[in-house]
């Protein structure tokens, strides 16, 4: 009996929070897509009504919005976080001896609540005291900027603050990932006659490809989880013209009582975020065994 | 990147004054975004110490004439009349009460799981850790609804004691992957030696490893800290009226000030809220950073 209990002591030390990850995690979501095939309004119901709550939510026009926004802010919010990454940590790794107060600067929106940023950026943006009159006031007397109360602009304006707010993270893994670049290869290229500008392009970024795969990634699995952000800056406003996926499923489940709509909201980010991350996982996994 | 060879300094000597444009240049684009990132601190400080008065005649950049703190005041103790009055200190306090045992949970057994999977190894435990892993991938919409129903059946929605088991559940898998990649490089030497002095299970971990934990610890108690403070999904979902986090209680201060909009009192109130994850990120910047490029996918 005590040899058994010291035999199997790790499995009995894992299993409380293993168990706790398969209901919380795994039953959670089975339960999920159960109640995304059925009638469920206010209370969840168990009888199965096929697919009619996936055939509703694609038939409804304010998920539309909310996917087509998910675009929108999907490509800016990476190529632009992408574009200032880069650059920063390719500045920041000219050996300047600033570069750790710096990167301190760059990153410590990061260490902000989505919720901070979104209402101190509501504030700068606020089209009669904010930047619109800050400019008026240096002489621009019609300059407008009127994008959070503007229905075609607004979902512009999460983008903003989403770039303010991430970017230096990515200067962070683009710093990192140029750190491991060997120094002897660039040596070996300037004496080769090449220009600094073209080692960078021909050389060492293509080295960093591991490095952009992972931060489009996690760029991309950020944007579709936006929720407190476009709650803090818009609230999906004005109307449903900044409306999001994850807002969208909050409003049907607590506010609409369309829980089961709510839920296959829920199932296709559920699946979308699986089409990224498994191929993105079994890549990585397989790179570090290659590397073994 | 520069080279100490001597066909480079040459090289380099040549195009000195080339160099030293493209020096000012470098550090005028550095200086530039260094600005972009740090307005909206400045702006948010600014605004707090003005009167309403100030913020309507001046502009966002312009700096108070006269300093006052009625805005902090404002935001964390209220105006002191009862109807209508959010501000920020109980909720300080309930995110309080929230953050410190869910971060504490969550790390001891996160701890707890990554020496079990990786110094005891047992059939299957790649198996385990893959499930554990996957867990801070998921959206967290896909378990919200199920969530908040069992946390009205344990008869704790809506109270401090629910959102901790959530931010406890939620953040097993991130502890567990931190301390797992982490004693994964420990050598299993030490604990080989251990047992053969005659310790156990828990006398080892107690005694051997978490003595030289101390990095991966301080790595994952922030990246909880930081995570559990700043959360608004999980704090809006499952709780309301006084038992809200902060950053719940924050957004609701910015969205129900009541008649004129007091944009001091809400630019305060956003400060109080960011203060604390702020000071440990300057304070412990390098372990920060670290539990960021560790765990930046999540959920």
């Amino acid at each position: 009996m005590f040899y058994w209990l010291q035999k199997n002591l790790p499995r009995i030390v894992i299993s409380p929070s293993f168990a706790v990850i398969l209901w919380f995690v795994y039953g959670f979501i089975i339960w999920t897509f159960y109640v995304s095939f059925t009638k469920s309004k206010m209370l969840p119901r168990y009888d199965f009504w096929g697919i009619q709550q996936h055939f509703r939510l694609w038939s409804n026009m304010r998920w539309y919005t909310a996917v087509e926004n998910l675009l929108i802010f999907t490509v800016l919010f990476v190529v632009l976080c992408i574009l200032i990454g880069i650059l920063l940590a390719i500045l920041l790794d000219q050996k300047i001896r600033t570069e750790g107060f710096l990167r301190t600067i760059y990153l410590y929106p990061m260490a902000l609540s989505f919720i901070v940023t979104g209402t101190a950026w509501k504030w700068i943006l606020n089209p009669t005291l904010g930047i619109q009159k800050l400019f008026r006031d240096l002489g621009f007397t019609d300059f407008t900027f009127d994008w959070l109360v503007n229905r075609e602009m607004s979902i512009y304006t999460i983008v903003i603050a989403a770039v303010w707010q991430s970017s230096g993270f990515v200067m962070a893994l683009f710093l990192a990932g140029l750190r491991s670049v060997d120094d002897e290869i660039i040596k070996a290229a300037k004496i080769d006659g090449a220009g600094l500008y073209s080692i960078y392009i021909t050389i060492i970024l293509p080295m960093l490809r591991p490095v952009f795969m992972s931060s489009i990634v996690i760029l991309i699995h950020i944007s579709i989880k936006s929720y407190d952000l476009v709650i803090a800056l818009t609230a999906g406003g004005p109307g449903t013209s900044s409306d999001m996926p994850a807002v969208f499923m909050t409003q049907m489940a607590f506010h609409r009582s369309e829980i089961g709509m709510a839920s296959a909201s829920a199932v296709m980010m559920f699946l979308t975020v699986l089409a990224i991350i498994v191929p993105y996982l079994y890549s990585e996994l397989r790179r570090q065994d290659a590397s073994r | 990147m520069q080279a100490a060879d001597p066909q480079l300094q040459a090289l380099e000597r040549s195009t000195s004054h080339k160099r030293t444009f493209y020096r000012w240049l470098l550090f005028l684009i550095l200086g530039v975004f260094g600005i972009y990132y740090l307005t909206p601190m400045y702006v948010m400080i600014i605004t707090s110490l003005k009167s309403m008065e100030e913020i309507r005649q001046g502009n966002l950049m312009t700096l108070p004439k006269e300093i006052i703190f009625d805005a902090w005041k404002i935001a964390w103790s209220g105006r002191g009349y009862d109807a209508g009055d959010v501000f920020l200190r109980p909720f300080f306090w309930n995110s309080t009460k929230m953050v410190i045992p869910a971060v504490f949970l969550s790390t001891f057994l996160g701890a707890l799981n990554g020496y079990a999977l990786t110094k005891w190894r047992f059939k299957g435990d790649n198996m385990v850790f893959l499930l554990f892993l996957f867990g801070c991938f998921i959206p967290y919409q896909a378990i919200l609804l199920p969530m908040a129903r069992t946390l009205g059946m344990l008869g704790i929605s809506n109270s401090i004691t629910g959102l901790v088991v959530v931010h406890t559940v939620y953040g097993l898998s991130f502890t567990t992957l931190f301390f797992r990649n982490y004693y994964v490089s420990i050598s299993d030497e030490i604990i080989k030696s251990a047992r053969i002095d005659g310790a156990g299970f828990f006398k080892i971990f107690f005694k051997v490893l978490l003595p030289i934990s101390s990095p991966i610890i301080v790595v994952t108690v922030i990246w909880q800290f930081t995570n559990i403070w700043n959360d608004f999904l999980f704090g809006s979902s499952f709780s309301f009226g006084e038992a809200a986090p902060i950053q719940v209680a924050l957004n609701n201060m910015v969205l129900t000030s009541t008649s004129v909009k007091q944009y001091n009192v809400d630019m305060a109130a956003a400060f109080i809220a960011g203060f604390p994850t702020l000071i440990v990120y300057i304070l412990a910047g390098k372990y920060f950073i670290r539990g960021l490029t560790a765990g930046s996918v999540k959920g």
